[in-house]
């Protein structure tokens, strides 16, 4: 590792024992917030792990984040907390493959198309199989605390950062880049697309599903219309692409100010928050195409910094 | 027979609201996610017209279609063409094309929700039933198909026969060649581009005869046309129009035969079918 390497894990280091100590100095209110915030800087980054290199837009959070609280639901009475994230995760992955192996070998559209829908379905499936055992919705009710929600929320970020900072040094990185910027020459340089992005695909799928299981118990009552909302996959597609997708960090950039712009909006005007999400998708492509990240990149390309 | 009749009745409304998108994506290259509101904003001035003008929703669309051919036009032209112009290659537009019309989407249900509240909206119109091959069918579905024939009809015809026609068509297989042999691409991705808008709030005010609608149901029927599409193949009329009416049969047979909360998921069934074994579509060929 050279001496920059060390720079930045310093200060992400120090950023996460900041983060990881709100509960300790923030009241209750921002306690709340910081939960939600960890759970899109979580989701976001996650996302932007397969989306930034490979420009497929996933809209698939929300299933995968569904199938997390319903892991979580159907298991908490029987089996320990500590299995559930994992264990969420892991069906997580498995779902993510599966999508990935069916759509990922084709052009991008029908990806999105596929991955569009996919929440909703799920939802449906759902339903109609609870309608026919007869169970409407799940209470999840455990001792655990919104405090410990966050903790778990941050550490699952650590690990978040630190497999996407591995994927970028790896062999799988490096291949998702060259598949970014032009398939042919992928496929001419000898890797194999399709097994690539269902490989990286299955990490946000992961976390998104362990995601879901860590944040149940908030819940406290599950149902499917509320478990798979689609708005999430869309909040998670625009904060991520607000940020930008060209560095680790530029999720957080976009996580941020949304989630505070969101609640500040939800609280003033409840039923413009569609429009808001109309707006931000419009500012993104027409004024902020890079996201934040490219704003800063341009600005310190100006400003005779290093490139 | 009453499942495959009621699907085909369905399939003729579904395949026109696809035949306007397949113009949008086909021609003008715009993957329109914003398709299924403007839909809804059909079905509304139909409701509106009907209800607040006692206006017969066939007679409404004369009013309709233009309107729709305009806002679509105006869409294009100052919205989508400095995608296109910007675009360096087709996946980027793509994206980006994606992306924009997901804004368009949810500003549309935003503001159509800021002016025709949440609620859920339909009106009576030919609600009698029809006596046919030993069933009953509601006579608006009935209208709605012989409609929605009759626009399909006369689209395919004049996109096979007439001089713009096949300038759009030109443009679908290759926009580089078109130019080459002085077809204004420019001129005719806008002209797709709205009149797909205006078919689909065709189908729009269709389909609000007979389905209940709110403002945030337009996604569904975006996912809908979007999967017909797709098994149709892109570009491909006659695909468009077996795909609907395989699809609303699908649907139909589903609602009926297992529950009707599951006709998104007999879609998705029908996706995956595609996806594993026809990726070009029905009629379509295998692409390098």
């Amino acid at each position: 590792m050279s001496g920059t390497d060390w720079r930045n894990l310093a200060i992400s280091a120090a950023l996460l024992g900041l983060a990881a100590l709100l509960p300790v100095y923030g009241s209750p209110y921002w306690l709340t917030m910081g939960t939600t915030m960890a759970m899109f800087v979580v989701l976001a980054t996650s996302w932007a792990l397969f989306s930034g290199p490979t420009h497929y837009i996933s809209l698939a959070t929300a299933a995968f984040f569904g199938i997390g609280t319903f892991v979580t639901g159907l298991g908490f009475q029987s089996l320990p907390f500590w299995v559930l994230p994992p264990l969420a995760a892991i069906i997580g992955a498995v779902l993510a493959a599966l999508v990935g192996l069916v759509t990922l070998r084709l052009s991008g559209v029908y990806f999105v198309i596929f991955t569009l829908g996919l929440a909703e379905m799920v939802r449906q499936v759902v339903t109609w199989v609870q309608n026919q055992t007869g169970h409407r919705g799940m209470y999840v009710l455990t001792s655990i605390t919104e405090r410990e929600i966050y903790w778990m929320l941050v550490g699952l970020g650590a690990l978040v950062f630190l497999a996407g900072w591995l994927i970028g040094r790896s062999r799988l990185g490096f291949a998702l880049r060259i598949i970014g910027n032009d398939e042919t020459v992928a496929k001419h340089a000898g890797i194999d697309t399709a097994l690539a992005k269902v490989a990286l695909f299955m990490v946000p799928g992961a976390v998104a599903a362990a995601t879901g299981a860590i944040l149940a118990p908030r819940y406290i009552y599950i149902e499917p219309a509320t478990a798979f909302a689609p708005l999430l996959s869309f909040q998670v597609v625009i904060m991520a692409l607000l940020g930008g997708t060209g560095r680790l960090w530029g999720p957080i950039a976009g996580v941020i100010p949304f989630s505070l712009l969101w609640e500040a909006i939800t609280r003033q005007a409840p039923n413009q928050t569609l429009l808001l999400l109309g707006i931000a998708f419009l500012v993104i492509v027409y004024l902020l195409p890079g996201g934040f990240v490219g704003l800063w990149d341009r600005f310190r390309r100006r400003f005779g910094g290093r490139s | 027979m009453f499942i495959l009749i009621t699907g085909l009745l369905l399939g003729g409304t579904y395949a026109l609201i696809a035949l306007g998108l397949n113009l949008q994506y086909g021609v003008a290259r715009i993957m329109n996610l914003a398709n299924g509101e403007m839909l809804v904003a059909g079905g509304f001035a139909a409701f509106w017209l009907y209800t607040a003008g006692q206006i017969n929703p066939v007679a409404a669309l004369i009013v309709i279609a233009p309107v729709a051919f305009v806002v679509n036009w105006l869409v294009y032209r100052f919205m989508l063409q400095p995608l296109v112009k910007r675009a360096k290659s087709r996946g980027a537009l793509e994206v980006d094309s994606i992306l924009a019309t997901f804004g368009m989407s949810f500003a549309f249900v935003g503001i159509m929700t800021w002016a025709f509240g949440g609620g859920y909206f339909n009106y009576a119109f030919l609600a009698q039933p029809l006596e046919m091959f030993g069933s009953s069918y509601a006579q608006n579905r009935v209208v709605a198909f012989v409609l929605a024939v009759v626009i399909g009809g006369a689209l395919w015809l004049w996109l096979t026969y007439s001089r713009v026609g096949l300038n759009l068509r030109a443009v679908a297989v290759n926009p580089a060649s078109a130019s080459l042999v002085g077809v204004d691409v420019r001129r005719a991705s806008a002209l797709a581009f709205a009149l797909g808008g205006a078919v689909t709030a065709t189908g729009g005010a269709l389909v609000s005869m007979f389905f209940t609608l709110d403002a945030s149901v337009g996604v569904l029927f975006t996912m809908k046309a979007l999967i017909i599409i797709i098994m149709g193949g892109v570009g491909d009329i006659r695909g468009t129009i077996v795909a609907a009416v395989i699809l609303g049969i699908a649907e139909t047979a589903v609602a009926r035969l297992v529950d009707p909360g599951l006709t998104l998921a007999a879609a998705y069934l029908l996706f995956l079918l595609v996806l594993l074994f026809k990726p070009a579509g029905l009629f379509g060929k295998a692409r390098g």
